[in-house]
Formats: structure tokens, sequence, C-alpha cells
């Protein structure tokens, strides 16, 4: 029998606990992830525009300005930056492709203790994992809908 | 010449607009729920793919550029529009085509993890 | 001699030294003036956080047994634990000696959980010496219970730190010292709370359900206590076992003190103070015992808490069950 199932699942204990909870600073929030969100998307679009200018189109410059914002999102985990940014920006930094990239570094990193095959590189998808798993399922489902349909 | 810096200036204001806006959804949904940080990858990853699946996220992209593509539903917007345009090709390139959009995202991801893997160390916190 | 939970020792088991190790974060609190050792580097010396972790334990039990004045023969038994899955960190470090090993679990609550078993033992004269300590380092608690370090992700208000440190104290019988009059074993207590970030929540029904027990089997009030102190409830937890025990009518709110909130120079307004093995094992052992040994404290109810759970069990969605252990310490 589980906690859940039992009685003592308090229901009025559960309730209290949430009026003493500490307020979470929404605006403050909120306004962070806004502003460095818009600043992160704003770096892609500048780096957009340079590859534009060397002479990159289509899928090429698509492809390339994430290749790179992925890069400096590697490169910033690794220099024990982006954990910092993550604490102040919340979404603003985990919902951009830099915050994937954050999420495939950090346990790639942590878990090279435990030896490269089945620490670094086994752990390295834990987070991020669940993302390609689900895109390559869900873009699956729709190319067959386009397909038929 | 005056007009094209404009145009380039608001280019930057609405990737600025959009993609703050969609990082301040996820944020009022972190604020609101308990969702961690994957779970709200994978669901703005799969809204990504739903809109373009419909038709929605193409347009957004068209008007904010990295301001759409650079949040995690613009990798989903990848792998949708992988997938529809090999469904055109037929059934292999339909069942293929959402990862070959992404591979890119992908090998830039396991390459520069590892290689940051084999340069630097984890460090511990102190607030 | 047992009255309802609480073991009654009559043979004076007392604490004949203690020491405590502590990371760099936690000598700018109260811990670094009373430390033995405060690390400058929290990965002391070794490749990994996790034979940190266990270095620093085997300091402190190292240390207190010099302290102590007895040689490595003279110790019966070890009774440690920490918070690593197969409490790598206690055993690991017992190789480093040659008594004895009994390895304990009981989450954060370790610390009290071993000087209740090791005065039992002590009192009922089957050592004549035990050593208790136990630790937790943050950044190997971090990584199996969270995240990785480096993932940006926020910490909500409620979430507590893990201290990084050990500590060790020895216990034997002795005319003089600080002596463990009796103990109060903890049931597992669980009120459904599911947010593991939210450990005080978790955890205040089990430290409330313990030391009301303790009053009531020892006939004590809370001012008989120059200090209530638990493990690491933090902020939020403590206010909560405040308005519990005084439900219950017990006002325990002029003795309380959480080490969690103490061990902390500030606590930033978004964290809830201290937790893990080595928040009370080191406040206990450097800051409390000294100040008893002075004089200040004659009588310490110190009731460690602990969160029974796993990744797997809070991955499968159950609830937090919790425990709490209290000993009374008099001088």
């Amino acid at each position: 029998m589980t906690g859940r199932t039992r009685e003592n699942l308090n229901t009025n204990y559960l309730n209290y606990v949430k009026t003493q909870d500490p307020p979470t600073k929404h605006l403050k929030n909120c306004a962070a992830a806004f502003g460095v969100g818009g600043l992160i998307c704003c770096i892609g679009q500048f780096i957009r525009y340079m590859l534009q200018y060397a002479g990159l189109t289509g899928d090429e410059l698509a492809g390339s300005t994430s290749v790179i914002l992925i890069f400096l999102g590697c490169l910033l985990t690794g220099l024990g930056v982006y954990d910092r940014i993550g604490r102040y920006a919340g979404a603003g930094s985990i919902v951009p492709i830099t915050g994937f990239a954050n999420s495939v570094t950090s346990p790639a990193i942590e878990f090279k203790t435990e030896g490269w095959i089945y620490g670094m590189a086994a752990k390295m998808f834990t987070v991020a994992g669940a993302i390609i798993v689900f895109g390559v399922f869900s873009g699956v489902l729709v190319g067959l809908i386009y397909l038929f349909v | 010449m005056e007009a094209e810096i404009l145009a380039i200036f608001l280019q930057y204001l609405k990737a600025f607009a959009v993609g703050g806006g969609i990082c301040l959804i996820a944020q009022i949904i972190i604020n609101f729920t308990d969702l961690t940080a994957g779970k709200i990858l994978v669901y703005f990853m799969l809204a990504g793919v739903v809109l373009t699946a419909v038709g929605l996220y193409q347009p957004l992209v068209d008007f904010a550029g990295a301001g759409a593509t650079v949040p995690i539903s613009g990798f989903g917007y990848l792998l949708a529009n992988g997938a529809i345009k090999g469904a055109e090709r037929g059934f292999f390139y339909a069942i293929t085509g959402s990862l070959t959009a992404a591979s890119a995202g992908v090998t830039a991801a396991v390459v520069f993890a590892f290689i940051m893997a084999l340069i630097f160390k984890s460090r511990t916190k102190r607030n | 001699m047992k009255k309802g939970n609480t073991i009654f020792f009559k043979n004076r088991p007392c604490i004949l030294s203690h020491a405590a190790v502590c990371g760099s974060k936690e000598k700018e609190g109260v811990l670094g003036k009373y430390a033995d050792v405060t690390l400058q580097d929290d990965m002391y010396g070794e490749s990994t956080y996790e034979k940190a972790e266990c270095k620093m334990l085997s300091a402190a039990i190292s240390l207190a047994i010099k302290k102590s004045g007895l040689g490595e023969d003279k110790i019966d038994v070890l009774l440690s634990g920490d918070l690593l899955n197969q409490i790598i960190s206690a055993s690991f470090a017992a190789r480093d000696f040659k008594f004895p090993f009994l390895g304990l679990y009981s989450a954060c609550s370790t610390m009290s959980e071993s000087i209740l078993l090791g005065a039992a033992l002590v009192n009922a004269g089957y050592v004549n010496t035990a050593v208790c300590a136990t630790g937790s380092h943050f950044a190997s608690a971090e990584r199996q219970y969270r995240y990785p370090l480096e993932l940006g992700c926020t910490r909500p208000p409620q979430a507590q730190w893990t201290v990084t440190g050990a500590g060790g104290l020895v216990l034997g019988r002795a005319q003089k010292g600080i002596k463990v009059v009796n103990g109060t074993m903890g049931a597992v207590c669980d009120f459904g709370v599911t947010d593991v970030n939210n450990m005080g929540a978790a955890m205040a029904p089990a430290a409330a359900q313990t030391i009301i027990s303790h009053f009531n089997d020892t006939e004590t009030s809370p001012e008989d206590y120059d200090l209530i102190l638990t493990g690491d409830l933090g902020a939020l937890g403590s206010r909560i076992l405040k308005d519990l025990t005084w439900e219950k009518g017990y006002d325990i709110s002029s003795r309380h003190v959480d080490c969690g909130e103490i061990v902390y120079k500030v606590i930033e307004s978004e964290f809830q103070g201290g937790s893990g093995a080595g928040c009370s094992a080191t406040v206990l052992n450097s800051y409390i015992l000294t100040k008893m040994n002075a004089g200040l404290y004659k009588r310490v109810l110190f009731a460690a808490t602990g969160a029974l759970l796993s990744t797997v069990s809070s991955g499968q969605g159950e609830s937090i069950p919790c425990i709490s252990h209290a000993v009374q310490l008099e001088v």
C-alpha cells in the first residue's frame, strides 16, 4: 500500500502547507524570462543576418544558425556560466535552443567521473533524450498524416 | 538605406518580442505548476510540432524570424516541417524527413557536448 | 528502561569528544569558528565529489577519536551513514578504520539515530565506546537527487541547500561531560507531501510527532529544555513545526532552533536554509556541543529529521515518508 492510498493522505495538511509557501516572485521571474529569452532570440537573429551576409540561404542558413547557438550554449555551460544565467532567467534560458544545448552538455560534464561510455556518453541525454524521443516520434506521425491525408 | 536599417531594427524587435513572449509563457507555466525544465522543453517542442502541422507556426516564423526558430518550439517546427516536406516525396521520406531536418541541431549538441566534457569539469556552486 | 517510544539510559553514556568538518560556503557562517577543519575547496583534494564526501567523513571520525584521547584500538564500533546510494561514503570511510562498522540509513536524521543506537549499546555495556558520524556534500547530493550541477534550472522558493560537511562524536561511559539521557525512536510519518523541493513541509509532521511523544514519555514540557534543536526543516518547515506542536498544546517557539536555519550566515530570501545529513551533524558537533561544554546550554533535545525518499520513489509519484529520532543531551 502506498502513501497515497492510505488514509494519511492528509488533505487538510496539504492545503495548510500551500498557505505557508513562500510567495513566488511572478513579476520579477516573468520579466527576467521575457528579457533574457528575447535577448537570446536577438542574438540568433544577429547570427542569422551575419550568415546571410556571408552568403548562406535556406536550410543551410537556418541549420548553421542553430549550430552556432548550440555551440554558444555548450561553451557557456562548460565555463559554468549558463547555470547562473538559468537561475536568474528561468524559462528565458531553458526554452531557447541554447537551453537544449545546456541540458545535453551538463550531464555529459557531470557524469564523466563515472567513465566515458556508461557515464559521459550514456547519460548525455538524461534530460534532453525525451526531446529527441518525442520529437522523432511526433515528426514521424506528422509525416505519415501528411502522406495519407 | 534608412528604410533598410529600419527594417532590420524592426526585425530585431519582432524577434525579441516573439522569442521573449514564448519564454514568458513557459515561465508563467513554471510559476503556476510544478513542471520541471525537462518537461517544459518537451511540451514546447511538441507544441511547435502540432502548430506547424496545423499550419500556424509557419506564419509566426515568417513574421518573427529567429524569435520563432530559436526557442525549442522552433526545433519542433524544424522536425514537423521536415516531415511535411518528406511526405511529398513518398513513404520513406515521410518517416525520415523529420530527423533529417533536425540532424544539424542534434549533431551539434552531441559533438559540442562531447568536446566540452573533454575540456571542462563540473564545478560546485556557492549560491 | 523504555516508556512509550523512549529509551532511558541509566548508565551515563557520555559524549567524550566531537569533531566537525565543513565546506567553504559553510565556514562563512556560524560553523567557521567552531568547526575543526574548514575546507578551502569543496573537492578536498580529491578527483570526485563523492570521494571528497568520503574523505570529510573519514576526517571527522579520526579527528573525533583523536580528540577523545583514546587510541583507535579502544573504539569498539562505528555507527555511520550518509545520503548517497548504498551509503557509500560511510562504508568507504569505514575502510580507513580497523574497528567494526554498522551502516545506518535514516537520511538527514542519521546523526540522531546513530547517537540513539550508540548510546543504547554503550548503556547496555555491549560496547565501551562507539563513534557516531555522518556527512553530506552539496555537489554529490545535487547530482543524485536533483539535476547535474551545470544545468540552468531555477530553484523554487521552497528549496534548501545541502550542507557540505561531516560531523562525528565518540560515545563512552564517563562521570563528566555531556550525557545522553534518553532517546525517542520515531515512527515513519507520511502526510502525503509529494513536492521533493518542499522537504520542510514533508518532514515537519515527523518532527512534531517525535517531539510530542518525547514530551509525553518523559513527562516534560518545552520549558524544561534550553534548546529544542531540529535538523534541517528550514525556515518554512520550522514555521510548520511550531504550528503543529502548538495545535497539540505545546508551545516550542521560544526554545526551538533549526540547524538548517542557522548554518548559513545569511539565508537568502529564495532559500529556506541548509539541509542534508551534514547539516545537523556539523552544527551539533561544532557549535552546539562546544556551547554545551561551556555551559551555555544545559539541556538540549536534538531531533533531526530525515526524508526517506529516493529518485525512483518520487519518479513513481510516491509521497515522501519522513522520520525523526530525538535524543536528549544534558551537561
